[in-house]
């Protein structure tokens, strides 16, 4: 058994949630750098060289990457032979976002009631999963989430007969239905099999994984690649302002399902897709 | 080529824009977001004046995050202006005539640009800290209680824009992308 006290817990917390929001990751960079070289509509080409300008002075300058610092998605491996002391760990993920989006000078994004509104001020409550896995060690991933993306996700529970023809068509359906809203060029998190919770989580988890990383079972990598150029051949581009830069990468993770069903769930997200992953 | 402009946005200058021009902004302008947009038409509907003179004004649908000590404003991109479309005829007929933002609008949002002569710019989406540079001054002229969504008053410089939906109601979004598509098919 390993002691841990919590107090551990909200300082990772703090400085992952001002991390993520200052420095895109290497991928994301690598991703659009990428997409400089192969795009060729001009005003196009100019946003993807304004997007590395954007990222490049918030690094400099330790600014948000964005103004909208998102939610904070919070996911925990912990360890099963650990034992956390000093106090409640979601009270200490909550402090950890509350100092680090007050102390970052972060935005807070985040109302008391879905319906009634109201803002919390502090950017609490985080969206926190926990997940049991071997050993004593915790692995702490903060991931904002911007609701511009957020918006344009959707979940759809299909029929089995439906195929791989018919998440295809969904996957196309999402993102040109999305246009310009969720600031193309977007990544996208596939979540395919489980239940209608379940997928939606394994999607918003693909986001987490790098673009340059493939599913490990050929047929979906193989998916991931052609629904990457299928998206690309929409033409609506960095902004939607037309080009060949609508995503850069898709993301696809899946697991075991029922007979009756085949749910499928896409999360959206921008060409600022962050996260940063700290173990204690 | 980008085209100089400096705000206000008059008649004149609104017309002289088209969509898919890449614009570089100069002047005052205004920020204001859902619940101030929300505030904003509920003020005009009771006999209200606005916080600020809407003659040839400038919306941008901006809730920046905090200035740390030393900075102007924190990162300061466009949110999608969707939301906004229940209330942007309502500011149009009063007389604001630009509006910066990013995202789709609905097409009455559209015809209302084409009745009152209005331009609606996109700021690229997400580039918060790259725009954040072209802001000058800020200064809170109403709303403080929203936080993020206070109306400001900005001064920018150089703000780099593009044209989406002109005077005449073309649309970027439409045009931008038919045009991609029908370069890319004749070079297949």
């Amino acid at each position: 058994m390993r002691e841990v006290d919590v107090s551990c817990v909200t300082e990772a917390v703090k400085n992952l949630c001002i991390e993520a929001n200052r420095y895109l990751p290497e991928d994301v960079r690598e991703a659009i750098q990428k997409s400089i070289q192969e795009e060729d509509a001009p005003v196009a080409l100019g946003v993807l060289k304004d997007m590395v300008r954007n990222y490049t002075i918030a690094e400099e300058e330790q600014m948000p990457v964005c103004q909208d610092t998102g939610m904070a998605c919070i996911f925990m491996e912990i360890g099963q032979d650990v034992h956390f002391t000093g106090g409640f760990l979601g009270d200490a993920v909550d402090e950890g976002v509350r100092q680090g989006y007050t102390d970052g000078y972060l935005r807070k994004s985040v109302v008391k009631d879905p319906v009634r509104r109201g803002n919390t001020g502090d950017n609490t409550p985080a969206v926190l999963y926990t997940e049991i896995v071997p050993g004593d060690r915790i692995r702490i991933t903060a991931a904002p989430k911007g609701f511009g993306s957020e918006n344009m996700s959707a979940v759809r529970m299909f029929k089995p007969s439906a195929g791989l023809e018919g998440i295809k068509d969904f996957i196309l359906e999402t993102v040109e239905k999305a246009g310009a809203n969720p600031c193309p060029p977007v990544i996208l998190g596939i979540g395919i099999g489980g239940t209608f919770d379940r997928a939606a989580l394994m999607a918003k988890k693909a986001l987490l994984r790098p673009v340059s990383e493939h599913h490990p079972d050929p047929f979906y990598a193989a998916l991931e690649t052609e629904m990457l150029e299928k998206i690309n051949q929409l033409g609506i581009g960095p902004q939607g302002y037309g080009g060949k830069t609508t995503a850069l990468g898709v993301n696809i993770e899946t697991m075991p399902t029922h007979i009756a069903g085949m749910p499928c769930a896409i999360n959206i997200s921008c060409h600022v897709t962050r996260h940063k992953t700290v173990m204690i | 080529m980008k085209k100089s402009i400096r705000l206000p946005l008059t008649e004149e200058l609104a017309e002289s824009l088209h969509a898919g021009d890449e614009v570089s902004l100069t002047g005052y302008l205004y920020t204001s977001r859902d619940a101030g947009h929300k505030r904003m038409c509920e003020a005009l509907a009771a006999g209200e004046s606005l916080p600020f003179d809407p003659s040839d004004a400038t919306i941008y649908y901006v809730g920046p995050s905090p200035a740390a000590p030393g900075q102007i404003i924190g990162a300061a991109g466009p949110t999608t202006s969707g939301r906004m479309d229940a209330y942007a005829p309502t500011l149009m007929a009063a007389g604001v005539r630009g509006m910066i933002g990013k995202g789709g609008r609905l097409p009455e949002v559209t015809e209302a640009i084409k009745k009152y002569k209005c331009i609606y710019f996109g700021a690229i989406g997400g580039a918060g800290a790259l725009l954040s540079k072209c802001i000058k001054s800020c200064e809170s002229i109403a709303y403080e209680d929203l936080g993020a969504e206070a109306l400001r008053r900005l001064y920018v410089e150089d703000m780099p824009l593009v044209v989406i939906i002109d005077t005449e109601g073309n649309d970027l979004y439409r045009l931008g992308r038919e045009r991609y598509l029908k370069e890319h098919n004749k070079n297949e």
